[in-house]
């Protein structure tokens, strides 16, 4: 073990994968497509996602390329409102939901909590289905001819003014829904019900707590996204004028469910990937995360405070000014949790013992742009300033900072951190390293000019924009090619290393998660016994004396 | 190494051409601003202050300074200084940022009135003297305006980032916002909520003016005719002068200084007459029926546009006396050939000065 480095493998001419894991255990596809192991139903969540997120990183490579000249020249506006569309439809919905909670939270929960599988494998399954089934169905949408509501499908533009695929991307979305309220659902009964013995809810990884938290909003919010939908489905066929004006139905109401549900949406998509740095940054320290009930139930206070703030959406619409305050406040207030953990996981890094590895440098990057991220989103909180900021490019590079920055950086680090436990084999190092700095160089170059534009006043979804904003949309189009590259490095080698990698071993990181001290891939059973959880999370000393101990047994 | 100088003109010109800062075009700028600067602040300090407890701590206690790690617990009273500090400081913003809300959302009472319409894709504006515009807003400086603003179709936004002000535009209801142009010039307005196809295209200008320049563009860009003349023409036209004559035996309520009162209902409850409740009253009029009347009057949904019904707002905002919708009345109604009533008060007794 070299000073700069924590890895740990196994001499590599004579280490062997295991005879028997997950991934052999059975052949043949429908094994796959029938399976209720979670951690093979997280490995086709990944694939999916993967492609998805692909999907849309390609319409936000045409957005930005439209965007490179103040007229609209690449495409025609209406074409450009397709691309920005199905953009956030396919990166909110099919990718940032499920990201880490579908593939590493499905895959880890189990085996984090000492539990063989989650508590309904089959509605696992079901999950994966779903989500497949509406995934199917927005690229029906979009081979037929696309949809321009934005993802916020705004009454009464997409109940009477639009004649795009609109029926088939909401029921898409409805559809999806249901995976993302199954896959909760499953959690909390798994975290409640399943933990082995000893594991107290104070000695669970705070990935486990965060996902909590997700869960809860997933199972609560989801649902009154699915009736806002059905509302405007009900509406653009039958014009039953719930939201129609003309017909005494109230448009400010479709605003009031749509964000209802998409605030705490923003929160099921960052607070898995909180999870994930929780567990980076204290294994890449050495070091239990500094505070850990503060940790844990900041997760949980986002959560409540969350559902509380959708109207923070709607400051400049119309609502009552008194009501405005209040929920002014409660935004200043969802703040403070977030900003407990940047401090909690800054302090953990105090008297550790620290390394670099891609996933800290990942969790770094995280850290740096969430600050931001966060800090940025005081503005948007702070009611005369929301006056000129929403609806413009600052909002825009407000919340990439939340969910590229922040979820997309956490899904990497956790896809690398835990790629060695899933595939069995580590990724390259230096190369995945360059990747992480690519994309953290590419991203602020992609979004910091657009906090400039968006104070300068240029407005979000502008197929065509004034001259004198061109120069700052030329640099973040070049920011975004290099962010691209940063993006599709990881694809091609992490493809390389599932046959040329080097033999992971149980441990390479010597962390102390119960998921570390089984094989690599873990078999179908997760553990050949029930394991007793005898030590508080993150216990190094514990990690350090079990390892001391195997040595005499085997030496 | 030169850089051929045809580009280097093209790029000067490039950057001499493109901005980074929106220019503080009206009282209310300065402020938002000054807020604006004190968020960037602490922005910068926080992240900063993130950055460098990174930076020491990675370089501090890296593996070769540092082989073992020192387990701590967690400490509340640190916990608790992070805790109360930036809740301090977002309160602190959040106080800042209401008192902003309010300043810019409640206009001065000595404000005029613009109307402004939108519609898939275009904004027009309508002066009270019958000035009408497209895609353009002509107003003084040194002058309060206040936008009394509807959309006909979907949700708009009208924004002026130069005077950064912006209120969401709606269907059905009116949005008001206001401001005060501080400097003459022209700027740009936009569109800021999603509308469709031409979102982009929805935009124009707004020219600010000196109050003299504003006095000789109005009397240039004149109809000939003002809303409210035009409100008193669809007024009869529509007949509403028939009930709404001002008579005590009519059939609907005396319209003449109704606007700004206190109106009770039949049901009891009290209601301020403005724009929105006149408008309302004239769409769904069942659902507004003034005490001691009966609930006769039929909806106008769909037969007057929202241009038509400023026009009607208008007017009625103006009415003072009936004497004129008398004399209407009488002219449409000549063949009964009825002696010309003076005009009768103008107060009836369900009405409640405030």
């Amino acid at each position: 073990m070299s000073a700069q480095t924590i890895v740990s493998l196994p001499d590599q001419s004579t280490a062997k994968m295991p005879k028997r894991h997950y991934i052999n255990n059975e052949h043949g596809l429908l094994s796959w497509l029938l399976t209720g192991d979670h951690k093979r139903i997280a490995i086709l969540y990944l694939i999916s996602i993967t492609f998805f997120f692909f999907i849309g990183g390609a319409f936000a490579a045409l957005i930005r390329l439209e965007l490179l000249t103040p007229q609209s020249d690449l495409v025609a506006a209406d074409t450009y409102n397709k691309f920005f569309t199905m953009h956030g439809i396919v990166m909110i919905f099919l990718f940032l939901v499920p990201s880490v909670p579908a593939t590493l939270g499905n895959f880890l929960i189990p085996i984090m909590l000492g539990a063989k599988d989650l508590a309904f494998p089959k509605i696992n399954l079901l999950s994966w289905y779903l989500y497949l089934a509406g995934g199917t169905l927005t690229l029906t949408a979009l081979v037929l001819g696309g949809v321009d509501t934005g993802w916020t499908f705004t009454t009464p533009l997409s109940t009477h003014y639009l004649n795009t695929h609109v029926l088939t991307t909401g029921m898409a979305i409805f559809i999806a829904g249901f995976s993302s309220i199954f896959t909760g659902l499953n959690f909390i009964v798994t975290i409640h019900r399943m933990r082995a013995p000893g594991m107290t809810w104070f000695r669970m990884p705070l990935f486990v707590w965060s996902h909590y938290a997700a869960s809860l909003l997933m199972v609560l919010g989801t649902p009154v996204l699915a009736i806002a939908i059905v509302l405007v489905a009900l509406e653009r066929v039958f014009g039953i004028g719930v939201f129609d004006p003309t017909k005494g139905g109230d448009p400010l109401l479709f605003q009031h469910l749509f964000w209802f549900y998409s605030h705490p949406a923003v929160y099921i998509m960052i607070l898995p990937g909180m999870g994930v740095i929780s567990e980076v940054i204290s294994t890449f320290s050495r070091k239990r995360v500094f505070g850990y009930s503060a940790v844990a139930f900041s997760s949980v206070a986002i959560a409540l405070f969350g559902f509380f703030v959708w109207e923070h959406h709607m400051f400049i619409m119309g609502v009552s000014n008194y009501s405005a305050l209040v929920f002014s406040l409660l935004t200043m207030l969802v703040a403070v949790p977030s900003a407990i953990k940047v401090f909690n996981w800054s302090f953990t890094l105090q008297k550790g013992s620290i390394t670099f590895e891609t996933p800290m440098l990942y969790a770094f990057a995280f850290i740096g742009l969430f600050t931001i991220g966060g800090l940025t989103g005081v503005f948007l909180g702070a009611l005369g300033m929301d006056i000129h900021l929403t609806e413009t490019y600052f909002i825009v590079a407000h919340f990439h900072y939340v969910m590229v920055g922040g979820m997309l950086m956490a899904f990497l680090a956790g896809v690398h951190f835990w790629w060695p436990k899933m595939t069995g084999r580590m990724y390259p190092e230096s190369l995945s390293k360059l990747s992480a700095v690519t994309s953290f160089i590419g991203f602020n170059l992609t979004f910091m000019p657009q906090f400039i534009l968006g104070y300068l006043g240029m407005p979000r979804r502008y197929a065509a924009y004034p001259q004198e904003y061109q120069v700052l949309n030329v640099l973040s189009t070049a920011g975004a090619t290099v962010l691209g590259v940063g993006f599709l490095l990881p694809l091609l080698y992490l493809g390389w290393s599932l046959k040329y990698g080097a033999i992971a071993g149980n441990n390479p990181w010597q962390a102390t998660g119960l998921e570390w001290q089984i094989q690599s891939p873990p078999l179908t059973e997760n553990f050949v016994e029930t394991p007793i959880m005898d030590h508080e999370a993150y216990d190094y000393e514990w990690l350090a004396n079990k390892t001391k101990h195997e040595v005499t047994t085997v030496g | 190494m030169g850089i051929s100088p045809v580009l280097w003109q093209f790029l000067t010109k490039w950057l001499h051409s493109s901005a980074l800062f929106p220019a503080e075009a009206s009282s209310i700028s300065p402020w938002v601003d000054a807020l604006y600067f004190f968020l960037l602040l602490m922005t910068l300090f926080g992240t900063l202050l993130v950055g460098t407890l990174i930076t020491v701590f990675t370089v501090r206690y890296r593996r070769e300074r540092s082989p073992e790690a020192t387990q701590i617990e967690g400490s509340t009273l640190m916990e608790a200084t992070w805790t109360i500090i930036p809740l301090a400081v977002f309160l602190l913003v959040f106080v800042w940022g209401a008192l902003l809300y309010f300043r810019i959302y409640n206009p001065p009472t000595n404000a005029m009135n613009i109307y402004v319409v939108g519609k898939q894709w275009m904004w027009k504006a309508e002066h009270p003297g019958g000035q009408h515009e497209i895609n353009a807003l002509h107003v003084p400086t040194g002058q309060p305006v206040q936008l009394t603003m509807i959309s006909q179709d979907v949700f708009h936004s009208f924004a002026i980032p130069d005077f950064r002000v912006k209120r969401e535009v709606i269907p059905g209801r009116y949005s008001t916002v206001w401001f005060e142009a501080t400097q003459v010039g022209t700027y740009h307005i936009f569109c800021t909520q999603y509308c469709g196809t031409q979102h982009s295209g929805m935009i124009g200008e707004i020219t600010v003016l000196t109050p003299e320049d504003y006095q000789k563009w109005l009397h240039e860009s004149t109809s000939g005719m003002s809303l409210a003349q035009n409100g008193e023409r669809l007024f009869a036209s529509m007949g509403c002068n028939q009930c709404h004559s001002g008579n005590a035996a009519a059939r609907g309520p005396n319209l003449a200084g109704v606007y700004g009162s206190k109106l009770t209902l039949n049901d009891g409850s009290q209601v301020l007459v403005n724009d929105a409740y006149l408008r309302d009253a004239i769409l769904n009029p069942s659902q507004h029926v003034t005490a001691g009347f009966a609930p006769i009057m039929p909806t106008y949904q769909g037969q007057i546009s929202e241009d038509g019904l400023i026009d009607l707002v208008e007017y009625i905002k103006g009415l003072q006396t009936n004497y004129r919708v008398q004399q209407t009345l009488v002219t449409s109604t000549s063949d009964q050939a009825a002696p010309p009533t003076p005009p009768v008060g103008t107060t009836t007794p369900e009405m409640v000065k405030p």
